[in-house]
This record gives structure tokens, C-alpha cells and sequence, in this order.
């Protein structure tokens, strides 16, 4: 089937007007026959629920949490970008578009990324309007902080919770349409499956994650919003539930993947500090904006940080990238900061640490802070007691669980940081509508590969996740729907129903029936090393190679010796984590043969076999300016299919943040 | 170190639960409590037993997910900490900590330490939410808001949802969950036409849920995790009130 991404004709700037003002509308009668199904609450889905509700349609939702605010997406820290210029600092839409393609190392769509610069002032506006309480200045309006890969501010946040505020705003317009009738919702339910009929999303399998019981349920559309797959790495800033399952199923009902390869290696996050480790916790990239990242110039120094003259660091990110210094983007921090553990100059037990300093900002602030309230010749524990207070207020939650995990105290000793598995710019292959190449089957939030090219800037997937769920898909899906105005709800008696519920079953039953010796969280474990070590911050062809037939290996043990404990018709967690495991084992193989075949370098997806003599990354725009979707042919095999990226408006050339 | 453990076990939500005790071994000091529960469930697999069902997603202490009593406290024994964001050095080689799932009648235990906290969803359902449709919002910064009530409103928005407020209370009253949201969105000036209708709401649908009354013990701002503030209760009070004196419906 050859890749149809439907963008409108016309200007960049004029394309969403242009559909939005063409597209076909479904009357509110009919709406009201229409029925929605969700999968996922997080930002994407629950704005999305909560839209469509509103709108009319007769929506169902699931999530697999015990409740829609519990979604991944709570644990955004740092922001949320919008085009507003409120800063008065040259910001505009373009600028957004033009940052984010860039960022992206020019593998995203033009129309795409317009589209969510676009509607980014908008998010900010609704949000506000539904009580989420971000940051405001003195004079009662709205504050912004900066992020990686740009120089404006139009970074919008609440403390280091912006997820949770965010989410909580959703959620609340969610639950009143619950309230008003408009949304079903079910809470620690898990979609397993989807159907389709004459060739059309119609429904899914879900199971009841408390009684264990399969459930069977239509949708005249089915939208999924299920997050990204960063746990494939086992070790990751995601939540340990996080997974691939529903956009797994998908891909093998015939849904194209695509660049599942695109992987963001985040590069402030606390280190691993030993084999128990079950979870990776992020520190925001905000802290960028006011930490300094060095490590000693002598390699294995062991000094303590604070007996490290100033003359003996490198401040390796401002040294090399003068003009963005630490706030360059997360793939290029990343890469430099393992050059320099693997030189020889990490800090820390395990030498696999920078240092994130804040004492120049606490003095900054605190000598600002001292002028403000008249304060002279104030010494310097005066100034840094004013200081602190400035940090505290904006980075005080991260601080404290910094603190919490390590015990050591981030206002008085520097950071450890390392970079970790963070964020998926690969998913489910989506046109211009989100529409997945299954009609009816729509992808949304970090689910789909749409906006971000091969590298995601910071505070751009709430923005995505929410323009996603607010303001696209309730014009796209009307588009679609006006076409099923006449389609009488099927009944899940139908034999495709039964056929999906069947194969769901029979799976279930194969994994409670090989009672082997090996725990679930043993397998995921395994594969995390091998994706980490072979398809992680630096790739090559040689372990990629490896990595595939490793995979497969540990795919057929897991599947000849996993013991899932428990019983099928109760609550059963390590049953739920089989399934999902069993799904990462096969996205993880597709995830390095998409890393082999793209033989080039760009954003996150490192090639040591591509890189500039400074070793950055070196794109090969000729043979590869392309969207690698993937389409499932069987175990093991994919076909490959392009869909070339045209720019009209911007023009690539080798990234620079010098 | 080595510890003991003394967890509850129940097979479901009409089981009979009992307290089970087991020994861990060669628990690091850099680990998390949660973690000590994954070697402990490692072990109980590799035994062939059954592992212990507990709540828990983000082990970032934000979601609310993670819910147990350690020795007794909601979340154990750290301040404003969460029981994923608790770590082991807080013990001491031979200790014996006993865990168990949130008791309160409206979280029924569903397996082990896991409860239905969904009342929580259905208070938020009658009221906690400002009734705006997507797409009808003016520019964000058409209405100042004073920094001091915004920060306030955020203050009381940090609230997880984790029901230790309830657990903590010795009359399993939801009040500080629910002024929370009161307070988050009456503080704001898009919360304010809705605002005392909502109180009386959320407040009816907290009472039928079965939750018990506030008698102003204080325990749930003791080991909130979130350090939500009694001041909340006392502005919903006041909101209930002027939700009474206006004949708005209860
Ligand atoms: C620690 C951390 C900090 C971050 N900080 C920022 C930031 O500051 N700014 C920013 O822009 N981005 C940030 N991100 C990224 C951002 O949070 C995520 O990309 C975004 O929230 C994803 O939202 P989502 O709605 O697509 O998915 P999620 O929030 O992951 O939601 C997925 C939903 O799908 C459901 N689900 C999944 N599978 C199934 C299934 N099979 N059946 C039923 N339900 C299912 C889940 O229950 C859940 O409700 C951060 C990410 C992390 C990990
Ligand atoms: S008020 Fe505190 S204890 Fe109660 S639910 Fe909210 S965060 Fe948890
Ligand atoms: S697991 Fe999310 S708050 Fe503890």
C-alpha cells in the first residue's frame, strides 16, 4: 500500500486553516450514534476523551492504571512550549516550526510541526482557562523559562510538576464528561487486542485487569493513545507500566511502525547505582537553564567536586558549543557527556557521572536578590541563603528527590547526572489526521512518530500530546465519522470479535502454561542490556547484528521458560507484565533492524560509523530522507516502506549549535 | 541487610487476609522500599510462590499510585515522601517492618496491598473541575492572577490522590483530598462562579462514598506526602458555608 500522508495543498502556513475550514463536519444528532473508543488517558487521550465527549460522540476510555490521573504523563517535570511571545523575545510560530524541525535533525514533516506551532497558544489558553495553576510573575502574568535547542523563553511551567498539572487538567474536563454521561470510563482495564472489520478498526478485546475477564467492545472509531516504548530498555525515565502492547497490536494487525529506531537518550538523570535499579528518575532539563555541566580535566581525578578548582574543570558543553553552551539539545548533551566518561573523566563510584553544578547560580541569584531588597556589602552566606531560596522556588521538588534518592544534598554538593532512556520519537506510522494506514485506527501522543523527526525537544511532547488531543483529532475525526453515519453499531457477537478474543485467549493461556524456571522481570532485564549496550547512544552494524539474533534467542527462551505465577481470572500483575514483555521482545528486534538500515547519523539515532571528525552526527540526506515505516509480514519480517520528506520552507544542512 | 517482613496477604476482595511473614537478605542501603518488595517477589517466584500484589507506576512520587502502611504510617516514617520515594537506609540489619494495604471501608482491598480508591475519581466527578469546553478559552494572559493566590492554588493542585490523608485518619475522612481541589480551583478567578456549588457537591458525594467526618485530628496533614496543608479544610468550610447561607443546593 503506498504511504498516502495526506497534507493539504497550499502555503505551510495556510494548510490547517485550509482543512479545517474543508473538512467534512458530522451534525450533533448524529454524533450522539457515533461511539469512540479511547485507549489511554494520559495527556493525549484524556484531552482527546474529554474533546470528543464534549463534542458529542458516545465515548468509552481505558486505561490500565486504577485511575485516568495516574497516567505516565503525571511525572512531567520541566514545561510545556508555546509560541505566545509573551517574553517579547523574537519568538513566533515559525520560529517553534523552524527549532522543532531543526531539533528533530530535519526527519519530521513540514506540515506536522507547523500545525503544532501553531496550535500551541492555543493549549496554553485552554489549560489556563481549566485552572492549572503555572508559574506567574510578580505582575500577576504568566513566567516562561528556557529549554534545550532554542534561545527564546517559551517554556511554560508549574514548579518541576508540569505533567501533573497538566494532567490533572484533563483529567477534571475528563471526569465531568464522565459525569455528564458522555465518557465511559474503564480504569485497570488493558486492551489487548484490536478488530477489525472489512478492513476497518472496529472494536477491541480489553481485559479486566482486577477479575482477569476478557471484554469485548465496538467503537466506530478507535483511537490509541497508549504512550511511548522507552521501558524496551528495561532501565528508563518511564514508569515501570509503560509499554508497547496496544501500538504492538496494532503493528501486527497490519498498522506500519515507523522509525521505531528514534529513540531520546535524556542526559540529566540520576546514574544507575546498582542491579537492583528497577527505574531511571529524570532530572528536568529546566535545571540546564541554571546548573553548569563539568567534569575534572585530569581523567580519574577523585577529589571531591568543591576541591576542584575552578582552573581545573572543563565545562565541556560551553567550551564546545559556545553559542548554546549547556542548553544545546538532549542528543547532542548526551553524547558529549559519555565521550567524556568514556575518556576517562566520569566522577562518582561508578565513573559513569558528570557533574550539574548550580553554586554560580545560587550566587547569581542570591547578588540579585541582595540588590532587590537593598541589602550592601552582604556576605557571601547572606547571599547564598538568598540564593538558595530563588533555586528552591524553582527547582525545590527536584531538588528534594534528588536528595531523597542519593542522600546527598544538591545546594551544597553538585549533581551526579547521566544520561538514560527517556522518550520514543518512533511509534505508530500517522498521515496528516493521525489516521494510522487502518482506517478508523487513529494514534495519538508519544504513540505515534509524527512531530518530532529523530530527536524531541524539551517541553515538546505535552505540547504534542495536547495539541494532539485538543485541538487535531476533533476536526480529523469528523472527517472520517461523516463517512459512518450510517453504520449501526455492530454487534460483538460478530465472528471477529470472537476471532480477536480468541487469539487473546489462547495467548494468556500459552504464557500461564510454559511454567518455566525464569521471572518475567528476569527476561526484561536481559533484553534491556542487550538494547542498551548494542542499539543504545552509540550503534554500529556489527551490534546490531548481534543484537538482532540475541534477541530472537532470548525471544525463544522467554517463550519456553518464563513462569508467570498466578491464576488467568484474578488480579495478577506479573501476568499483565508478561504480555507486555512478550510484545517488547519483538519491537526490540524491529528497533535494531530500523537502527542498521539507517546508515547514516541524526539526532538521537548515533551511527559511530557516521560521525564529523568533532564526532557529531553526519546525516546522509540522500539516501535517507526518508520515514522508515515498518509493516509486519510474519515473525521476524518487515517490509520496509519510505515515505519521502519533501521541505519546501526550510532546508537542511548539518545542525549546529557552535 | 537482613530484615523481616510481616505483609499482608489477601487473595481478594472477599478472602479473609491474614499477615504473612518473610526474611530478605543482602538489602542495600541505596535501595528503594519498592525495590526491597521486587527482590522479595524475585525470591517468591523463583520459590514458586506467589508474589505480592502492590500498587505502583511512576516510583517518582507523583502519581499516587503507591499506597501502604509501614509500621503503622501511611508512606512509613519519612516526611512529605511518598513509599516509592522511601529508601532503605532509613534501616538497620535485623529490623522487622510490617506492611499493609490502606484500611478504610470506601478502599476496599483488592489483592494483598492493592485497594480501590476509586470514590476518589467519582468526588473529583461531582464538582472538582471548572466547566469549560475545549476551544473557548481567551489569551491566557487576558487575566492576571496575583502571584501569591497562584501559588496558594498550586500548593493545594500538588495533591497525588494517594489516599494516605484517609488512611492516616482515625475517622477515614477524605476532607484533605477534597479541600485540596476545593481550595486549587476556588482560589482562581475561573474557579470562582462555580465555586460554592462545587463545594456542596464534592462535599454530598465525599459523605455518601462513606468516608467519615473531620474532626480536625490533623493526622492526614501529618503524613500527607504532598504537605497539603490544613488551611485547605478551613477555606472549604467557609466555602460550604456560604454555599449553606446562599441556598444553593446540598
Ligand atoms: C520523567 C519524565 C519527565 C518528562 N518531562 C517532560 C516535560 O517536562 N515536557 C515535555 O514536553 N515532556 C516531558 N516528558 C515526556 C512526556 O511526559 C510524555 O511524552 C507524554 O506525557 C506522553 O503522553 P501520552 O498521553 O502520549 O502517554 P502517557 O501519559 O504515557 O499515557 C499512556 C496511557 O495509555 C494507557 N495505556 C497504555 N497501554 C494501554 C493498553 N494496552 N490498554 C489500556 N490502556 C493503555 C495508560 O494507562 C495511560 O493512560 C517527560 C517524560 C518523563 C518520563
Ligand atoms: S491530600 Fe495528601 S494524602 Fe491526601 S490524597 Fe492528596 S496527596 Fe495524598
Ligand atoms: S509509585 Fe507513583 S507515587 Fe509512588
Amino acid at each position: 500500500m503506498p504511504l498516502d500522508s495526506k497534507i493539504p495543498a497550499g502555503e505551510l502556513a495556510q494548510k490547517w486553516t485550509n482543512y479545517k475550514s474543508t473538512c467534512k463536519l458530522v451534525n450533533p444528532a448524529n454524533k450522539r450514534k457515533l461511539e469512540v473508543i479511547v485507549i489511554g488517558t494520559g495527556l493525549a487521550g484524556a484531552s482527546a476523551a474529554a474533546s470528543l465527549g464534549e463534542m458529542g460522540y458516545k465515548v468509552k476510555a481505558f486505561c490500565f492504571q486504577d485511575s485516568p490521573r495516574r497516567a505516565h504523563s503525571i511525572a512531567a517535570q520541566g514545561g510545556i512550549n508555546a509560541a505566545k511571545n509573551y517574553q517579547n523575545d523574537g519568538d513566533s510560530t515559525y520560529r517553534l516550526f523552524y527549532d522543532t524541525i531543526k531539533g528533530g535533525d530535519y526527519r519530521s514533516r513540514e506540515a506536522n510541526t507547523y500545525r503544532l506551532a501553531e496550535v500551541s497558544a492555543n493549549i496554553i489558553d485552554q489549560c489556563v482557562a481549566q485552572g492549572v495553576p503555572f508559574a506567574r510573575e510578580y505582575g500577576g502574568l504568566l513566567s516562561n523559562r528556557s529549554f534545550g535547542g532554542v534561545q527564546v523563553q517559551r517554556t511554560f511551567y508549574a514548579a518541576g510538576q508540569t505533567g501533573q498539572q497538566l494532567l490533572i487538567g484533563a483529567y477534571q474536563a475528563l471526569e465531568r464528561q464522565v459525569a455528564l454521561g458522555n465518557v465511559t470510563m474503564y480504569s485497570r482495564h488493558e486492551m489487548l487486542e484490536i478488530v477489525k472489520i472489512e478492513g476497518k478498526a472496529r472494536g477491541i478485546i480489553a481485559r479486566n485487569l482486577v477479575t482477569g475477564e476478557l471484554e469485548r467492545h465496538f467503537g466506530h472509531a478507535v483511537l490509541l493513545c497508549s504512550g511511548g516504548y522507552g521501558n524496551v530498555f528495561y532501565l528508563s525515565t518511564n514508569a515501570m507500566g509503560s509499554n508497547v502492547t496496544a501500538a504492538w497490536k496494532a503493528t501486527k494487525l497490519g498498522a506500519y511502525f515507523a522509525n521505531p529506531c528514534y529513540t531520546q537518550i535524556h542526559p540529566t538523570c540520576i546514574p544507575v547505582s546498582g542491579d537492583h535499579q528497577s527505574k531511571l528518575t529524570l532530572m528536568s532539563e529546566s535545571l540546564r537553564n541554571d546548573g553548569r555541566i563539568w567534569v575534572p580535566k585530569k581523567q580519574g581525578d577523585s577529589r571531591k567536586a568543591r576541591e576542584i578548582p575552578e582552573e581545573e574543570r572543563d565545562y565541556y558543553l560551553e567550551r564546545r558549543y559556545p553559542a548554546f553552551g549547556n542548553l544545546v539539545p538532549r542528543d547532542v548533551a548526551s553524547r558529549a557527556a559519555k565521550e567524556r566518561c568514556d575518556a576517562g573523566h566520569g566522577v562518582g563510584t561508578s565513573k559513569q557521572a558528570v557533574f550539574l553544578d548550580f553554586e554560580d547560580a545560587i550566587m547569581r541569584y542570591g547578588r540579585t536578590e541582595a540588590n532587590k531588597q537593598g541589602i550592601h556589602n552582604a556576605d557571601k552566606a547572606t547571599i547564598y541563603a538568598l540564593g538558595k531560596d530563588v533555586v528552591a522556588e524553582k527547582y525545590g521538588n527536584l531538588f528534594e528527590m534528588y536528595e531523597k534518592i542519593t542522600g546527598e544534598n544538591p545546594y551544597e554538593v553538585p549533581m551526579r547526572i547521566y544520561p538514560a532512556v527517556h522518550y520514543t520519537m518512533g511509534g505508530l506510522w500517522v498521515d496528516y489526521e493521525l489516521q494510522t494506514n487502518i482506517p478508523g485506527l487513529y494514534s495519538l501522543g508519544e504513540a505515534n512518530f509524527s512531530d518530532h523527526g529523530a530527536n524531541r525537544l524539551g517541553a515538546s511532547a505535552l505540547m504534542q500530546g495536547l495539541a494532539d488531543g485538543y485541538f487535531v483529532i476533533p476536526y480529523t475525526i469528523g472527517n472520517y465519522l461523516a463517512n459512518e453515519i450510517n453504520v449501526k453499531p455492530i454487534s460483538t457477537d460478530h465472528q471477529a470479535f470472537q476471532a480477536a478474543e480468541d487469539i487473546v485467549a489462547t495467548r494468556i493461556n500459552k504464557l500461564m502454561n510454559i511454567k518455566g524456571t525464569e521471572s518475567v522481570e528476569s527476561f526484561h532485564k536481559r533484553l534491556g542490556k542487550i538494547m542498551w549496550e548494542k542499539c543504545g547512544m552509540a550503534r554500529n552494524a556489527k551490534g546490531l547484528t548481534e543484537a538482532i539474533e540475541e534477541i530472537k534467542a532470548l525471544r525463544k527462551e522467554f517463550w519456553s521458560n518464563v513462569r508467570v505465577p498466578g491464576e488467568i481470572l484474578e488480579f495478577n500483575p506479573e501476568l499483565d507484565k508478561a504480555g507486555r514483555v512478550a510484545d517488547f521482545l519483538e519491537l526490540g528486534e524491529l528497533m535494531c533492524m530500523d537502527a542498521l538500515n539507517r546508515n547514516e547519523s541524526c539526532g538521537g539515532h548515533f551511527r559511530e560509523e557516521y560521525q564529523t571528525n568533532e564526532g557529531e552526527a553526519m546525516r546522509q540526506d540522500e539516501g535517507y530522507s526518508y520515514v522508515a515505516a515498518w509493516e509486519y509480514k510474519g515473525e521476524s519480517q518487515y517490509e520496509l516502506h519510505k515515505e519521502p520528506l519533501d521541505f519546501e520552507v526550510v532546508h537542511p544542512t548539518q545542525r549546529s549549535y557552535k | 541487610m537482613n530484615l523481616t517482613l510481616k505483609v499482608w496477604r489477601q487473595k481478594n476482595a472477599k478472602a479473609k487476609g491474614s499477615f504473612e511473614t518473610f526474611k530478605v537478605s543482602d538489602i542495600s542501603s541505596e535501595m528503594s522500599f519498592l525495590e526491597m518488595f521486587d527482590v522479595l517477589n524475585e525470591k517468591l517466584i523463583n520459590e514458586g510462590k506467589e508474589p505480592i500484589a502492590f500498587d505502583h507506576d511512576c516510583r517518582e512520587g507523583i502519581c499516587g499510585s503507591c499506597s501502604m502502611y509501614v509500621n503503622g504510617r501511611p508512606h512509613g516514617p519519612w516526611k512529605h515522601t511518598t513509599v516509592c520515594q522511601l529508601h532503605m537506609r532509613e534501616y538497620k540489619d535485623g529490623d522487622t517492618i510490617t506492611v499493609e494495604p490502606w484500611r478504610a471501608n470506601s478502599f476496599p482491598v483488592i489483592k494483598d496491598l492493592v485497594t480501590d480508591r476509586s470514590a476518589f475519581d467519582r468526588i473529583i466527578q461531582a464538582g472538582g473541575y471548572i466547566s469549560v469546553n475545549t476551544g473557548n478559552a481567551v489569551d491566557a494572559n487576558a487575566i492576571p492572577i496575583e502571584k501569591q493566590k497562584a501559588d496558594d492554588s498550586f500548593a493545594a493542585a500538588a495533591c497525588i490522590g494517594c489516599g494516605a490523608c484517609v488512611a492516616a485518619c482515625p475517622n477515614t475522612s477524605g476532607m484533605l483530598f477534597l479541600s485540596a481541589k476545593v481550595s486549587h480551583l476556588a482560589l482562581l478567578p475561573q474557579g470562582d462562579p462555580e465555586r460554592k456549588k462545587r463545594a456542596a457537591d464534592m462535599i454530598h458525594q465525599h459523605d455518601s462514598e462513606g468516608f467519615g467526618s473531620c474532626t480536625n485530628i490533623g493526622a492526614c496533614e501529618a503524613e500527607c506526602p504532598k504537605g497539603i496543608s490544613l488551611e485547605n479544610i478551613n477555606r472549604m468550610n467557609k466555602e460550604y458555608m456560604g454555599s449553606i447561607f446562599s441556598g444553593s443546593k446540598v
